[in-house]
């Protein structure tokens, strides 16, 4: 196997002057998909915001590589240029600004990176179209705001819709399963799972297991307190969902 | 908003129109009286009429003090070191082609990007000079008479629709209106003239293009357009000026009429040089645009965006007479570094079921003030009419500053106004948003912006829908921080 995709080493970061990342360590592989669980307030979202370059985040130590570049060293759009995806958890509105638009945009800003053409209005189209029949999402969605007045699973939907046009080489999958039903959580998986190639990967933080009975991890990690306290397989999840977090918390907190 | 230097220092290019072409002017000297007027007169060989309702608006001037209740702050204007009056020296009878035309004048057309067949007819050439066979500008002039439309220089009208001029001039904004205005009505140089014969709907759209181009030199135009029963007419008006050190005035009159059933749709570009970055230099820009529907079932739709200028004083407005008529008021103003806008509209209800909606995009960047000021009237008479208002605005950094004057008479109860308005910034959360998704700082804020302005720029014309958003995204540089 070459060089893992993402490695992040000893990652420590604060928000505000709090502390919550304590030293986090982790390695991705292109071709397989992580699962990030942990409860509340643990340091999940703050992981992705981290990696994405999201401001307001200060980074006081450890090293993060992507694709065999200093990630931390690059601007927020520059990592998202070179294929790091973030599903928002929430996705913000943009009034007036068209989804098709924007989404256009972010393939262009990504195509120029790999030294490609723009593309083509009608290619466009037919790419997009594809991908909103795998997530069943309604042509017209394309020509409203972004994100404006979508209902909540319109919204996670739209964010794996977008992913899969950019076809990123990482995807971050900040709780996208949260505030979906069952129908939308089934559609959200498969559009995850036809993204799944040997030459990405896929990181879905997320509360519950039910996500993964759709997309099935390689690796399940457990975040708690800002530190991954136990990594394990898909059974992990399993046992996470029949037990809760408690006992590995206690567990965390006796061998600290 | 956080104040990231990197967004500061991303946007900075200067003003791209500002060049001043050398050519040789006929310019009288500073100062103005009753012979600077008489000189303007004569030198267009204006009928009797005409020289009259100057001196009487002079005469009015002279009893009138400029008026300072806008939320707007500039040093005295000396009027008496304005030269009223400056023409490009003719060659001979006007130049035969495009070849006769001084190549300096050419070039910035060029550079303004004034289309190709428009340069010749904003040269002056004259119209009967022998064209390229597949002159476009030609073949407009010839679409335009086959229809009836008169749309020629306003002095061009003095002459050959004296009747039309002495009819409608002034009757919308009288020469006692306000300073400016009267100010123009004194001095007015030149301008548009337009008229759209009964029934006819233009064929066209029809376009024209400012400029200011002698230093020191006040512009006046005066523009009228007269929409006859049942015709229908979309003006559009795009403006940049050579960059200057001195601020220059800049008073403009614009009137238009709609008849029963007429329609008429006014578009502006508005980009006068805004002074630099320091607030020095830049247009100042007193305006009065007024319509008047004044028959039954018309239409005027205002439609601005306003990037230029270091000051912006205007209020495009419809006295809404006819009964079923419609005003529309859409505007984009934007202030960066230190300018200044107060701009908005004002819709009078005269006419039962008369209806108005006004839309107002306000940008304030930098440390830009921009000032919504309108004022909804229902008159007595207007049973049933209607408004609606919606005015929003956007801040960008910390220094900026929106405020909103709305003013709303009711003096029919049966009326409905209705007011909306909002203030906001782009949210860190919408700029990382955009950025998560590989698109610069300066692309995601110009993206936001215009989906912001959005409901306003639909409502252009087409080429200039496209010309709004890239002014804008030039007038917003250095604006996030």
């Amino acid at each position: 196997m070459s060089v893992p995709l993402l490695q992040i080493h000893d990652l420590s970061a604060s928000a505000g002057g709090t502390p919550v990342l304590h030293g986090v360590s982790l390695e991705v592989n292109a071709g397989e998909v992580h699962a990030i669980m942990g409860p509340n307030g643990s340091g999940k979202s703050t992981l992705a915001h981290v990696l994405a370059g999201r401001p307001g985040y200060l980074i006081t130590g450890g090293t993060v590589r992507f694709d065999g570049a200093d990630l931390l060293a690059l601007p927020a759009e520059e990592r998202a240029r070179a294929g790091l995806f973030l599903g928002f958890q929430y996705p913000v509105e943009i009034p007036g600004v068209s989804n098709a638009y924007m989404l256009k945009a972010a393939l262009n800003a990504r195509r120029r990176h790999l030294g490609e053409q723009d593309i083509d209005a009608f290619d466009f189209l037919n790419l997009v179209r594809g991908r909103m029949r795998t997530m069943h999402i309604d042509d017209a969605l394309l020509t409203r705001g972004v994100n404006e007045g979508f209902s909540g699973g319109e919204k996670k939907r739209n964010e794996i819709l977008q992913m899969l046009v950019l076809e990123p080489r990482l995807a971050l999958l900040d709780e996208t399963d949260s505030g979906l039903d069952i129908d939308a959580l089934k559609i959200v998986g498969q559009g995850i799972n036809s993204l799944r190639a040997a030459d990405r990967a896929v990181v879905v933080i997320t509360h519950y297991q039910r996500l993964l009975d759709y997309v099935v991890p390689d690796q399940v990690h457990v975040l708690a307190r800002g530190r991954i306290v136990r990594s394990g397989d898909r059974d992990l999840a399993v046992e996470l969902e029949r037990r809760g977090y408690d006992w590995l918390l206690e567990a965390a907190a006796a061998s600290a | 908003m956080s104040s990231n230097p990197e967004l500061s220092a991303l946007f900075n290019r200067g003003y791209q129109h500002g060049f001043v072409t050398d050519i040789e002017s006929d310019t009288v000297p500073p100062g103005l009286d009753e012979a600077v007027i008489r000189l303007i007169s004569a030198k267009k060989r204006e009928p009797k009429f005409l020289l009259d309702w100057r001196l009487r608006a002079f005469e009015h001037w002279r009893t009138m003090r400029e008026p300072h209740w806008a939320h707007l702050h500039y040093p005295p204007l000396d009027y008496g070191a304005i030269s009223y009056y400056s023409a490009p020296r003719p060659k001979g009878d006007g130049p035969k082609s495009l070849a006769e035309v001084d190549p300096k004048l050419l070039e910035t057309y060029a550079k303004l990007g004034v289309p190709l067949h428009e340069r010749a007819r904003l040269a002056g050439v004259a119209v009967d000079a022998v064209f390229d066979s597949v002159s476009v500008a030609t073949t407009f002039k010839e679409r335009l008479a086959e229809a009836g439309v008169v749309f020629c220089p306003f002095s061009e009208a003095v002459a050959s629709h004296p009747e039309l001029i002495e009819e409608y001039l002034g009757s919308v904004v009288p020469y006692t209106d306000n300073f400016f205005a009267t100010l123009n009505s004194a001095v007015f140089t030149d301008g548009s003239f337009v008229y759209i014969p009964p029934g006819v709907r233009c064929p066209m759209e029809l376009s024209t293009y400012f400029r200011i181009n002698a230093a020191n030199t006040g512009q006046f135009e005066r523009t009228l357009i007269i929409a006859a029963a049942g015709s229908h007419v979309s003006y559009l008006e795009g403006c940049t000026a050579p960059m200057r050190d001195e601020n220059q005035l800049h008073a403009a009159v614009v009137e238009l009429i709609a008849l029963e059933d007429a329609q008429i749709k006014y578009s502006t570009v508005q980009n006068w040089y805004p002074g630099d970055a320091q607030g020095r230099g830049g247009i100042y820009n007193f305006v009065t645009k007024r319509g008047e529907c004044r028959g039954r079932n018309s239409r005027i739709s205002w439609t601005q965006v306003e990037t230029g200028s270091a000051i912006t004083w205007k209020y495009p407005g419809c006295v809404l007479r006819g009964e079923n008529s419609v005003g529309e008021f859409y505007s984009v103003a934007t202030a960066n570094n230190f300018q200044q806008a107060d701009t908005g509209t004002k819709m009078i209800h005269i006419g039962a079921n008369s209806r108005s909606t006004i839309v107002s995009k306000g940008i304030s960047a930098g440390h830009g003030q921009n000032t919504y000021r309108g004022l909804v009237k229902i008159m007595p008479s207007a049973r049933g009419a209607r408004n609606f208002t919606r005015c929003d605005s956007l801040l960008l950094g910390p220094e900026c500053g929106a405020h909103t004057f709305p003013y709303i008479e009711t003096r029919n109860p049966g009326a409905t106004v209705e007011h909306e308005a909002s203030t906001s910034r782009i949210s860190e959360d919408q700029l990382f948003y955009c950025q998560q998704r590989g698109l610069s700082t300066e692309d995601a804020v110009n993206m936001i912006v215009s989906g912001f302005c959005r409901e306003v720029f639909k409502e252009l014309p087409m080429e200039f829908a496209v010309e709004a958003q890239n002014l804008l995204a030039v007038t917003l540089e250095g604006a996030v921080g």
